[in-house]
């Protein structure tokens, strides 16, 4: 069933949309990302220009995450505190992002700083994740004594200390708002979420359990793509509601079954999958940058 | 969508008497639902600023034979479902005379308003691929479409191209900006080359079929992609590579109804649209929720 999209003005196919979201939110409820690293990227392939897959992608976020953050917040596993710090971050960094976007889709290399972005970051938090997981399944395998509740590292000796309760953490309110800031401008630049960067920060330098990690991901994602979202919208008139509704319908649906499975599976063998699924992202826009194009030439219409 | 199949006139005695006795539709091509055909000199058939045309248009009156033609649809309405659009273009020759010695020729265009936009080309740098050149073009249009007899080089006259533009890489020509590089041709060359290969610039030979020297019609698909404006349709009549006679009329292409509605809304009241953006997205996320639990405890 074609259908076309009033602001991206294509025509596409209404179902190849409805699974595209649908398999973004199973991704999204079974490992706490928005998924908007997957979606963008297939916004793009099937022909929506990126402009407008960024904005859209921002808003079908949203919706995936407000989702996932419900049944997280039934659980009881959201550090709301933890949640908040992070946001004010993101807030800034998504405003910033915004600006640093049209800078970019000015000088006609969004596309590149974009997968410049995804092939960096996946690949090393891919690579960290991996190789933690691993170490951590051996661990589980030959039971080796008491382990350490986190490692204290220089995070833990700056001022500003605040207690996160939820997350038994007594940390500096600097790591996290940084952290914060770089998943926003990530959310406005790549239309993601962050989640992805977010997962690992959180479990690796702010030393959160594993347990909190995605509840409260999610609760940072649902405001500051909301945000992201309507700077678009407010400023360059780029999300497309047609296409957003028909990613939503898939996406809400994906992430329930998504968070339904993650409670059955083992956490590390959760990170594991998150770890090989971001190194396969990072592969292939690898190979998009490096590999010669099959044509050199590409056509931009200028921004309204 | 309105379907107003318009038949202005068919001059030949014979059609012409069929038409007379059977259509209410005037006969007189200055008195029909389409635009007349407007004095020469002052054609509007390329709408765009480009080099001053060169020569003048035949005179009318002088021209033993001239173009009638109507179109099926005067308008094309982009539904929530628009997959594109078929129109069809016909027409009749009038001719006082004889019908002369030699080959009749007809082509049809179709273009959609033009848009700036931006050529790139990427180059490696450091390893990896990057763009790094740029031609801008002024105005290019986003559709065009020629429809024809013929082998278009043939049938066309370079120097009657260059003064109707109706070849592709004419089409372009006139429309580029100041480049940034030394050779803008492989620039307008590919834009030309991405453009055919998406189906939105086409060259279609022999897609028109021409009866008895007289009657001809030809379909010309519109894609699905399209853009909103008034569309221009241009029927060129030939003979020996040389133009005897043009016609030209409008196609609108509108959004309507919901596409209408938000197209408006995102561009007149952005705050609203994203903020109704933002609510379908939520009340999507908080139903689905509420909806998995009601079923999972069932």
């Amino acid at each position: 069933m074609q259908i076309f999209l009033p602001i991206a003005e294509v025509s596409v196919n209404a179902f190849t949309l409805i699974g595209l979201g649908g398999l973004v939110g199973v991704m999204s409820g079974l490992f706490g990302v928005g998924g908007g690293f997957l979606i963008t990227p297939l916004l793009f392939f099937i022909g929506i220009p990126p402009a407008i897959a960024v904005a859209t992608g921002a808003n079908q976020v949203v919706a995936s995450s407000v989702s996932g953050v419900l049944a997280h917040m039934r659980r009881k596993t959201v550090d709301f505190r933890m949640g908040g710090v992070l946001l004010a971050g993101g807030l800034v960094g998504s405003a910033l992002g915004v600006l640093v976007f049209n800078l970019l889709q000015r000088v006609g290399q969004v596309e590149l700083v974009v997968q410049l972005c995804y092939v960096v970051f996946l690949g090393l938090i891919g690579a960290m994740m991996l190789q933690e997981s691993i170490r951590a399944l051996r661990r589980a395998r030959h039971a080796t004594g008491r382990r350490r509740l986190h490692q204290h590292n220089w995070v833990h000796r700056l001022p500003l200390k605040m207690k996160f309760r939820a997350s038994g953490l007594y940390i500096s309110v600097i790591p996290p708002a940084l952290v914060g800031v770089a998943v926003g401008v990530l959310a406005a630049i790549m239309g993601v979420g962050g989640g992805f960067i977010m997962v690992p920060a959180m479990i690796y330098l702010l030393g959160m359990p594993t347990k909190v990690v995605v509840g409260t991901s999610l609760f940072q994602i649902t405001f500051v793509t909301a945000f992201t979202t309507l700077m678009h919208a407010v400023n360059y008139n780029t999300v497309d509601v047609m296409l957003a509704v028909l990613l939503i319908v898939g996406g809400v649906v994906g992430a329930q079954i998504g968070t339904t499975l993650g409670a059955r599976l083992r956490a590390e063998q959760l990170r594991i999958l998150l770890a090989l699924l971001v190194l396969a992202v990072c592969f292939k826009l690898a190979l998009d940058l490096f590999l010669t194009p099959d044509d050199l030439f590409s056509i931009s219409t200028r921004v309204r | 969508m309105r379907a107003l199949a318009l038949i202005l006139a068919l001059g030949l005695p014979g059609v012409a008497g069929a038409q007379d006795s059977g259509s209410t539709m005037p006969a007189d091509p200055q008195g029909g639902l389409l635009p007349p055909v407007a004095a020469p000199g002052q054609w509007p058939l390329f709408p765009d600023p480009g080099l001053p045309r060169s020569g003048q248009a035949p005179d009318p009156v002088e021209a033993p034979e001239q173009v009638v033609a109507g179109l099926s649809d005067s308008s094309v309405a982009i539904t929530t479902s628009f997959d594109g659009s078929d129109i069809l273009i016909y027409g009749a020759v009038r001719r006082e005379t004889p019908i002369p010695e030699g080959s009749l020729d007809v082509i049809v265009t179709i273009e959609a308003p033009s848009q700036p936009l931006t050529v790139w080309q990427k180059s490696r740098r450091a390893g990896i691929w990057v763009n790094t050149d740029r031609v801008e073009i002024g105005a290019a249009p986003s559709f065009y479409a020629v429809a024809t007899t013929g082998p278009l080089d043939q049938i066309l006259s370079p120097d009657w191209d260059n003064r109707y533009r109706i070849s592709l890489p004419l089409v372009m020509r006139g429309f580029e900006g100041a480049p940034e590089v030394e050779d803008s041709v492989p620039f307008t060359e590919a834009l030309i080359r991405l453009r055919q290969q998406n189906g939105h610039y086409r060259l279609d030979e022999g897609a028109v079929t021409l009866v008895e020297d007289t009657l001809f019609r030809t379909d010309i698909r519109l894609p699905a992609n399209l853009l909103e404006g008034d569309y221009r349709a241009r029927i060129f009549l030939l003979r020996e590579g040389q133009v005897i006679d043009a016609y030209s009329a409008a196609i609108e292409v509108r959004k309507v109804g919901l596409e209408r509605w938000l197209y408006v809304l995102a561009f007149e009241q952005p705050l609203l649209y994203g903020l109704m953006s933002l609510a379908v997205a939520v009340v999507a996320g908080w139903g689905a929720s509420a909806a998995f639990r009601k079923m999972r405890r069932a």
